[in-house]
């Protein structure tokens, strides 16, 4: 066993990289509860949102094109859940299990002549003097667009729901929507708009992962962190910087546990791998008995009587 | 303009009729998507709904059926009394591997006596793995409020993390020159889940599958328990007010289910699994929860989902044999199965009316 190996500013810089699919998709549904939706399908469009922004990549030779496939996927899978919820009116949870199994099953088939593919890779910021500073530069100045275009949308989605007038109509639909619906707000409208961008962030989330991350396609390659960007919304109490500084510390877990398999630690493989999932339901354990953060209209059907 | 109009009670013939219509608008857009990927859709969806049942070898799938049938129909059951009452268990996948893992390792440990009382307590251990693993959901979430569903399915990837340990390791066929997975239970016949009859694919997972179903369905009509789950998921109000304790039913619905759950991995490892392998589990955990809202959470509606479901892994498996149809394609199919049917579900509660715009 050798800790001694793993060098600390690559370890945060490597976090930062783990953490933003995470960020992503976790951002998304976090508008999405804020509209009073509860889609469980972050799973299943992440991992379409994986495979159409890599098919698009490697056909195109342009990662850009690919992360805004990928965000074109992801909300036009989400647009199966506004017809399952808002249009038909079924239960939320049956819809984004539903969306979630067909994402995984439409995924592989989409990725069958992709296996084994490399991509294109998107560069990295390198502004001349800042990202070769020692210690911070690597941390703050050396990484791909995405990742900061993650941090962004969190500050974005805190301005739009604090400060503007979209942000209180959407909180309004979320806590309550009957009275939203009477003040004359489209409620439905409102759900739909705020659903897609839910998807658009977690293909963004999904791409991130089979284009940045690993960068590879292989079937269910994004193993639970749809989930977990779930389970991150409850840590967060549906709070923006809250949700970053729960993905910095999945993230964290995550590389860390990896850094450990590397340097050998007399832990068996096995037991490292499962820690991420583990420590997700610790935390969900320590934060569940407050519950005040939710949206008051979180999961209910809404249907106007004219 | 067309107006949905709630109905006072959810209609009979629709909430009969929807699997029907969604199993046949499945095969209509499936026969699409098959046709979009270069196959003969009708051809594609006569391979996979009428070759395994009436074809030339279909001595050897209607057999099949009972065997994929089995573990789906039992995990469904369990699924479906938690569903009923609003308790989401979706980790049931996670409670299938560990059923299978403590199963097998109890027989496992008596290797290689033979003796009858081998069978039971691997079935027990089967069961007490499933139970265990529900267990943990259930319990955070009588104790502190924990989302059952996340915390359920995080506990599915635990497993998966478990079974490529034992396979490596604890449960490691020492006799098997190095490759991951366990001894053989099919050919050790104390612990052999056998065929009943020779042929027929009746093992003891579809006896007890069986039984669960006439457990259920005695449980929701003639017992209170099952009225207050009815009563729990159709008016929540009115059952804190008749005074049905929460955390009883949370414990109930999650540990029946783990327990289902676990006895279909434990019988599937012993039978047509044989041996505890990484790649053990295929994802019936998953595709229980279609069954169960195909068959409308109803225990007769189960069975026959689970069969219906059962023909569409076996016709796949020939379809991606004979025609060269992906399996990925059955995933799809299968998915969009579930989607029909919730769409399709508006109708069972609400009226679809045409209505000229009104006045304000």
């Amino acid at each position: 066993m050798d800790l001694s190996a793993i060098n600390p500013v690559l370890l945060i810089a490597s976090l930062m990289v783990a953490a933003t699919p995470i960020l992503l998709a976790a951002i998304g549904e976090l508008v999405v509860e804020k509209a009073g939706v509860l889609n469980l399908g972050v799973e299943g469009m992440m991992i379409v949102g994986a495979i159409s922004g890599f098919a698009i990549t490697v056909e195109s030779g342009s990662p850009w094109l690919g992360f805004l496939a990928s965000a074109i996927g992801g909300a036009l899978l989400s647009l199966l859940f506004v017809v399952l919820t808002q249009v038909a009116l079924a239960n939320q949870v049956a819809s984004g299990l539903a969306l979630t199994l067909f994402g995984l099953g439409l995924s592989s088939l989409m990725g069958q002549s992709y296996v084994g593919i490399k991509p294109p890779q998107m560069g990295k910021l390198d502004i001349p003097v800042l990202t070769d500073l020692p210690v911070i530069g690597p941390i703050l100045f050396g990484h791909d667009p995405i990742l900061y275009l993650g941090i962004a949308l969190t500050a974005a989605v805190w301005a739009l729901l604090k400060y503007t007038r979209v942000g209180l109509v959407l909180r309004a639909v979320g806590e309550n929507h009957d009275a939203a619906h009477a003040l004359g707000y489209k409620v439905v409208r409102i759900r739909i708009m705020a659903i897609m961008f839910g998807g658009a962030c977690a293909g963004l989330g999904g791409a991130y992962i089979s284009l940045i991350r690993v960068p590879q396609w292989t079937e269910g390659m994004t193993a639970g962190v749809g989930w977990i960007a779930l389970a991150l919304v409850v840590f967060a109490s549906w709070k923006p910087w809250r949700a970053l500084l729960g993905a910095y510390l999945f993230g964290g877990v995550t590389v860390v546990q990896l850094n450990l398999q590397a340097a050998g630690v007399a832990i068996p493989v096995e037991y490292l791998a499962m820690s991420p999932y583990l420590i997700t339901i610790f935390v969900l354990v320590l934060l569940s008995r407050d519950k005040s953060g939710a949206p008051a209209s979180l999961g209910r059907i809404f249907h106007a009587t004219h | 303009m067309i107006v949905l109009e709630k109905r006072p009670q959810p209609s009979q013939t629709w909430s009969m009729a929807t699997p029907v219509v969604a199993v046949l608008a499945t095969m209509f857009f499936g026969g699409v998507l098959f046709a979009a990927l270069g196959k003969n859709p009708v051809e594609a969806i006569m391979t996979i709904f009428w070759e395994p049942l009436f074809g030339e070898f279909s001595f050897y799938y209607r057999p099949q059926l009972l065997i994929k049938g089995a573990p789906l129909v039992l995990i469904a059951i369990g699924l479906s009394l938690g569903f009923r009452a609003g308790i989401w268990n979706i980790g049931a996948e996670g409670q299938y591997i560990m059923g299978a893992i403590v199963g097998a390792g109890v027989g496992l440990a008596f290797y290689p006596l033979e003796a009858w009382y081998i069978f039971p307590l691997m079935v027990i251990g089967g069961a007490f793995g499933g139970w265990i693993w529900a267990m943990i959901p259930a319990i955070l979430k009588v104790r502190f409020g924990t989302n059952e569903i996340l915390v359920s399915l995080m506990l599915v990837y635990v497993a998966e993390q478990m079974l490529a340990s034992v396979s490596l390791g604890l449960l490691k066929n020492p006799e098997g020159y190095g490759f991951p997975g366990s001894r053989n239970l099919q050919s050790w016949d104390s612990a052999h889940n056998a065929e009943l009859f020779a042929g027929s694919g009746m093992h003891w997972g579809v006896v007890t599958a069986l039984i669960a179903v006439i457990f259920a369905y005695v449980l929701l009509n003639r017992h209170m328990l099952g009225f207050h789950i009815r009563l729990t998921g159709e008016a929540p109000r009115a059952a804190k007010f008749a005074g049905v304790n929460p955390a009883r039913l949370i414990l109930f619905c999650l540990g029946a289910s783990g327990v289902l759950a676990g006895l279909a991995g434990m019988f599937e490892v012993a039978g047509p699994a044989g041996q505890i392998t990484i790649d053990f589990n295929v994802g019936y955990g998953f595709t229980a929860i279609i069954v169960a809202f195909l068959g409308r959470l109803h225990p007769v509606g189960i069975v026959l989902a689970g069969g219906v479901m059962a023909l569409t892994y076996i016709g796949g498996d020939i379809a991606q044999s004979n025609l060269g149809l992906p399996s990925a394609a059955i995933q799809v199919f299968q998915g969009m199965l579930l989607f029909f049917l919730l769409a399709l579900d508006l109708l069972t509660n609400y009226r679809i009316r045409l209505a000229s715009k009104e006045v304000a």
